[in-house]
């Protein structure tokens, strides 16, 4: 007994082993370009073969972070940028998983709903600011109402697609069982169209952050799309830089957080992992 | 003392519309089901047996005459009548006993002693909290069964529940059906193509034919329980339906391609 636990222990272990040295492979392997690239950015800025005024550098660009970091200046733009953006998304991505889920359960709300609000998606943004900026100002309604609107559509098409998608067969089921139409919502359509749900959060959040930009660039006194704006008159290039960063870092980890929240959802699904 | 009736179909007929006018699938059909009653129907594909199945369910109202389950007609679906479908249909988000609950939560106590009484009924205990995609298409039926009886239904339909299981898992489901039928004593209505299968477990089967889809005969098997496939009588049964669907004895029996 005990020389077989043993043995399995072993095994147990050197299984252990094995996948965090795979993990630590794929680890190495996707930091090595990154590693690459910021070292070969620095040395050319330091040879000045590429002007450091107008391309930083990597060594600038932390000494700059710290900086704006510890005088709080960085938090001060931060703060407005995030309450921006999550309100901006829960506004159009809450209404666009209500409508979508609505249009896709109901043919009637479809024919009336569907067509306007495709021909809506086709409008760049970017086009109705001008109104949005006249109709509620430079404050913070023009740019929490563009950036919800821009995170409406993804949400909206992907709720759609999820409910229409759900198998004729389980709604039988559903109704032979007596669902009502309120558990029909909660226990089918919702879990069932969870994959495509989650995958227009992920969408409506990058949006979301394009949006925030956008907004920002175009008038605003505060928050990381005009920290940028006004870094470049100064040409504080280092400074553009830390908020393009800050971006991408928000923009990665909020699509980390809901591929964590599919990982934990979606466990029932029984689908290819490569 | 009476039998009650369980299941009434009086003159029901059904006609299925296409380009090139009507299809007549049922022909003024009449059936009584007595209550603890295990009916199973046989006929050719297209005889119009699985859409019998449907209209008792009530999930297709577009027929002429009257179907009543008890004494309540039937106008739409209802967990009254139970339904087994040929796949298991579970949700594949739930885990078992989620499935088996559906729209009742397991936090109400009631439930879930009935949650657990079903799963210990179909021989499920253990695989609770496993989800579909991790169960074999066997036990995947059973909580299906679970799911439906759970809902205490006055008439169980099982349409082809075991067709698509392999010749083994498919005699253990039949042999699990029948326990779980003099358990429970719940009615039940079969649809198969599978002869043996009508023989084994059913009080009277009812032999279709297509075209339109009419009740050729209907052949009380007053066999007592549990039956042996292999002995005379019922081989004889069997002999009997195959001739009631214009075989003659000796030609292969697969007429459901």
């Amino acid at each position: 007994m005990t020389t077989i636990t043993l043995a399995e222990n072993k095994e147990k272990t050197l299984k252990r082993k094995k996948r965090s040295w795979d993990r630590g492979l794929a680890l190495f392997r996707a930091l090595f370009l990154p590693v690459v690239a910021l070292l070969a950015w620095e040395v050319l800025t330091r040879l000045e073969v590429l002007p450091s005024l107008l391309f930083s550098s990597p060594s600038l660009i932390l000494s700059r972070t710290i900086e704006l970091v510890s005088t709080g200046k960085l938090w001060e733009h931060m703060e407005i940028s995030l309450f921006r953006a999550l309100l901006g998304f829960l506004l159009g991505g809450g209404l666009g998983l209500a409508f979508g889920i609505i249009v896709g359960m109901n043919r009637k709300s479809e024919q009336y709903i569907n067509p306007t609000f495709q021909m809506i998606r086709t409008i760049p943004l970017l086009a109705v600011t001008p109104l949005f900026i006249l109709w509620f100002g430079f404050g913070e309604l023009s740019k929490i109402l563009l950036i919800s609107l821009g995170s409406f559509f993804p949400l909206y098409m992907q709720a759609f697609l999820g409910v229409r998608n759900i198998d004729n067969k389980l709604f039988e089921v559903a109704r032979i069982m007596e669902y009502t139409r309120l558990q029909q919502i909660v226990k089918l359509m919702i879990p069932s169209s969870l994959p495509n749900i989650l995958l227009g959060i992920r969408l409506s959040l990058s949006v979301a952050w394009m949006c925030l930009v956008a907004a920002e660039l175009l008038g605003a006194d505060k928050g990381i799309g005009y920290m940028i704006q006004d870094a470049r008159s100064f040409m504080q290039t280092d400074t553009v830089f830390v908020g393009i960063i800050i971006f991408a870092l928000a923009g990665k980890l909020s699509d980390s957080f809901v591929r964590i929240l599919e990982e934990k959802l979606l466990k029932w699904q029984d689908s290819f992992k490569a | 003392m009476d039998m009650e009736t369980a299941l009434e179909i009086n003159q029901v007929s059904k006609t299925f519309n296409n380009d090139r006018g009507g299809v007549h699938v049922l022909d003024h059909l009449n059936l009584t089901v007595q209550e603890g009653e295990f009916v199973s129907v046989i006929g050719p594909s297209g005889c119009g047996k699985s859409t019998l199945l449907k209209l008792i369910a009530g999930l297709d109202s577009d027929f002429h005459g009257q179907i009543a389950v008890g004494d309540q007609e039937v106008h739409g679906p209802s967990i009254d009548r139970g339904f087994i479908f040929q796949e298991h249909r579970l949700f594949p988000w739930m885990t078992v006993e989620k499935n088996i609950a559906g729209n009742l939560s397991l936090r109400d106590s009631e439930v879930r002693s009935k949650v657990n009484h079903y799963i210990l009924l179909v021989n499920l205990t253990g695989f609770e909290k496993a989800y579909p995609r991790q169960l074999s298409g066997g036990m995947s039926q059973r909580v299906a069964i679970a799911r439906a009886l759970l809902r205490n239904p006055k008439v169980l339909l099982l349409d082809e529940p075991f067709g698509a299981l392999d010749a083994f898992t498919r005699a253990h489901l039949q042999e699990a059906l029948h326990d779980i039928w003099e358990k429970n004593k719940t009615t039940m209505v079969l649809v198969t193509h599978d002869i043996d299968e009508s023989v084994y477990l059913s009080s009277k089967v009812v032999v279709m034919d297509a075209k339109p889809g009419r009740i050729k005969a209907v052949v009380p098997i007053d066999l007592p329980y549990p039956r042996a496939r292999t002995s005379r009588a019922f081989q004889e049964f069997r002999t009997v339906i195959l001739e009631h669907l214009d075989h003659k004895p000796g030609e292969p029996d697969d007429f459901s391609i």
